[in-house]
């Protein structure tokens, strides 16, 4: 994760994760927790690099769960969630994309370290290491 | 020397005959001085000398000081009370003492001198400076009445106004003068000479305009002199002002922070003093030396001493080549010629630090061993003391009436109890070095105090565990000082940061340095309330 400086693009390897939501009762859940968030405290944050990043990341994932068996790991920064930017945004409005009721499935674009060493070992771009992605925080954070 | 430690525990008869002969020399002493004092009356004066505690009889030392300075010998026989002498007299005295007595009547003969001197200058200068205002009234009635005009209403007033200045004079003079004296400095107090100097020059400059522009002219304006002599009397209560201010106020202040440190043992305390000449500020000294420092108890020292001799004794250096008989040294009592003594000395410092020494292992096993005894003799001696006060209980006032066999008063009581505890306190106190600074005496009048006033045993024990300041103890510990001031700077100089001075007395000394409190800067920062704004840090964790 390159080091954010702010009004320009952010750039990032990441890896494409699709779960699907498990109905529990009358919930739909996805089994980890996230931490994070512009109105929260940066410093805190045992996973980033920078500790001014306000990103979200996976602070928990819950074995055996629809996380878990996506692929999700600890420590995961989550830069979109279904197409919505999570770099920029509180931390209840990163729960609200995540727990829309009315959809069964979410797609998370993640990025953890070892995908950038990974790519940089490799040095070109392969599907399994993921995609590079330009991100540009779009204004997905108006909503609330 | 004879066995006068023995002396110090023994029988009454003994002990009193020493305390009875320097009792009733001590009061007569005393009671002069303090008539002296009473009669004359007394104002701003260049009075250097205050009676100091020096000087008193001899018999103090001998039994203060040489009782201890013998080899400690133990005499269990304390406790139970024995009729007999053990060869002294009651008047031995060794040399030094009498080389003391001969200093000490020289000494305060000639304090005295300087004491009357003062005194007289003192009482000149009070009568001039009370008499002053009434004469300048009186005389024109005396000299010229018939030309004189009467006085009026405002005059009158005056009057009044006079008289009720010189009260107030008095009794500011009395407060602030007539106060007992508590020291003979070495050299003359400079503000009080000054004043009185003032004071003189003041009072001779009142009288000339007087005699030339009154007496002499004969005025008749009557209200004009009285005037006159109102102002004199209000400089005076300014004159006065500025005494209190000098000798007074000026050095409350904290100026200086002063390290007094005894050299026998190294206890050391700190004060703050104002700004004060070298011999008012060694004064202020052994005023807190008397209250603050444990008592000196030569005792102690004798382990450092012997250690100290032992160091010395360790070597014996041979001349092999010198003459017939071989130079043989050992420790400081050597009397050989200079220039081997100096090679000897020499020698004997270079194989001492080559040797291999394990004094200090010795010194470790020695303390560690006699804090165990001293905590054993202590619990023994608590144990016995808790003990002896369950025997004694105190009667309600009925009760007293029922029982009239077996009532005691408090010395009675105190004497019942004390033969049951006094063993063990007679060891604690061996095992502490103190027992020449309690007599048997004493410690019952403390028993009987304690008992008398429902303290309890550790109340009782309090003063005996650990060593008090001097003052607390009887007066043969302190009567008898006499003190030096040693300086370099001259003693009626101001203190000075980093100066230093020392204070001699009979037994050991107080080293004394001072340092400055410094110039303190202090700048201010002003914190709007309003700029108090917190925010809140979260981080909360939320599963999805």
């Amino acid at each position: 994760m390159s080091n954010y400086i702010p009004g320009q693009p952010v750039t990032a390897v990441v890896q494409k994760i699709e779960i699907q939501k498990l109905r529990q009762g009358h919930q739909l859940i996805l089994g980890f927790s996230i931490g994070g968030g512009i109105d929260q405290d940066p410093s805190q944050n045992p996973y980033s690099e920078d500790k001014a990043d306000k990103g979200i990341y996976v602070t928990r994932v819950a074995p055996g769960g629809p996380a878990d068996e996506a692929g999700l790991r600890v420590g995961d920064k989550i830069m979109q969630v279904n197409g919505w930017d999570m770099t920029m945004l509180k931390h209840y409005q990163a729960l609200k994309k995540l727990t829309k009721s009315n959809e069964e499935v979410v797609r998370l674009l993640v990025t953890r370290k070892s995908l950038e060493q990974a790519i940089k070992g490799a040095m070109g771009y392969t599907e399994e290491a993921g995609l590079i992605v330009d991100f540009v925080p779009l204004k997905s954070d108006q909503e609330n | 020397m004879p066995r006068q430690d023995s002396v110090a525990m023994d029988t009454e008869s003994t002990y009193s005959g020493y305390s009875y002969h320097s009792g009733r020399s001590r009061g007569s002493h005393r009671h002069g001085e303090r008539s002296r004092d009473r009669h004359k009356s007394r104002s701003k004066d260049s009075r250097s000398e205050k009676s100091v505690t020096i000087n008193t009889p001899p018999a103090e030392p001998l039994l203060g000081d040489s009782s201890v300075r013998g080899e400690p010998v133990q005499d269990d026989n304390w406790g139970e009370t024995t009729t007999a002498v053990t060869g002294t007299s009651e008047h031995s005295l060794s040399q030094e003492d009498i080389v003391r007595i001969t200093k000490d009547l020289e000494d305060s003969v000639g304090l005295d001198c300087r004491r009357y001197f003062t005194l007289t200058l003192a009482v000149i200068l009070g009568l001039l400076v009370f008499l002053t205002p009434v004469a300048f009234l009186v005389l024109p009635h005396v000299l010229w009445p018939d030309k004189l005009q009467t006085c009026g209403t405002a005059c009158e007033g005056l009057f009044i106004s006079v008289a009720f200045k010189l009260l107030i004079l008095l009794l500011a003079v009395w407060a602030l003068f007539f106060r007992p004296p508590r020291a003979g400095l070495p050299r003359v107090f400079v503000f009080r000479a000054l004043l009185a100097v003032l004071v003189l020059l003041f009072v001779v400059s009142y009288w000339l305009f007087y005699g030339v522009r009154i007496l002499d002219t004969q005025d008749e304006n009557y209200q004009g002199i009285v005037q006159y002599a109102v102002s004199l009397v209000d400089a005076l209560l300014f004159i006065h002002y500025l005494a209190i201010v000098l000798l007074e106020l000026r050095q409350l202040r904290p100026y200086f922070s002063v390290t007094v440190t005894r050299a026998t043992d190294g206890e050391t305390r700190h004060y703050n003093l104002g700004q004060l000449s070298i011999q008012r500020a060694a004064l202020a000294i052994i005023e807190h030396y008397y209250c603050d420092f444990p008592v000196h108890n030569p005792a102690l020292l004798s382990a450092s001493k012997s250690r100290a001799a032992k160091h010395l004794a360790g070597l014996k250096v041979y001349n092999v080549d010198g003459e017939f008989p071989a130079a043989q040294a050992e420790g400081p009592g050597n009397n050989a010629a200079a220039g081997m003594a100096q090679s000897q000395s020499r020698a004997m410092i270079a194989a001492a630090a080559r040797r291999r020494d394990t004094s200090h292992n010795e010194l470790y096993y020695e303390e560690a061993e006699h804090e165990r005894r001293v905590r054993k003799r202590t619990a023994r001696l608590v144990v016995a003391v808790e003990e002896a006060f369950t025997h004694i209980k105190r009667l309600q006032e009925e009760e007293q009436k029922k029982a009239p066999g077996d009532v005691m008063d408090p010395r009675e009581a105190a004497q019942a109890i004390f033969p049951s505890m006094a063993r063990a306190l007679q060891k604690y106190l061996r095992t502490t070095k103190q027992q020449h600074c309690h007599s048997m005496e004493s410690i019952q009048q403390h028993l009987a105090f304690c008992i008398t006033n429902n303290m309890t045993p550790k109340a009782f024990l309090e003063s005996y565990l650990s060593p008090g300041p001097t003052l607390q103890y009887s007066k043969d510990h302190w009567l008898s000082r006499k003190w030096t001031l040693i300086s370099e700077a001259s003693v009626t100089s101001g203190l000075k940061d980093g100066s230093a001075f020392l204070l001699k007395c009979v037994d050991f000394s107080l080293v004394v340095t001072t340092k400055k409190i410094p110039y303190i800067h202090m700048s201010e920062e002003y914190i709007d309330p309003k700029s108090h704004k917190f925010v809140l840090r979260l981080q909360s964790e939320t599963s999805v």
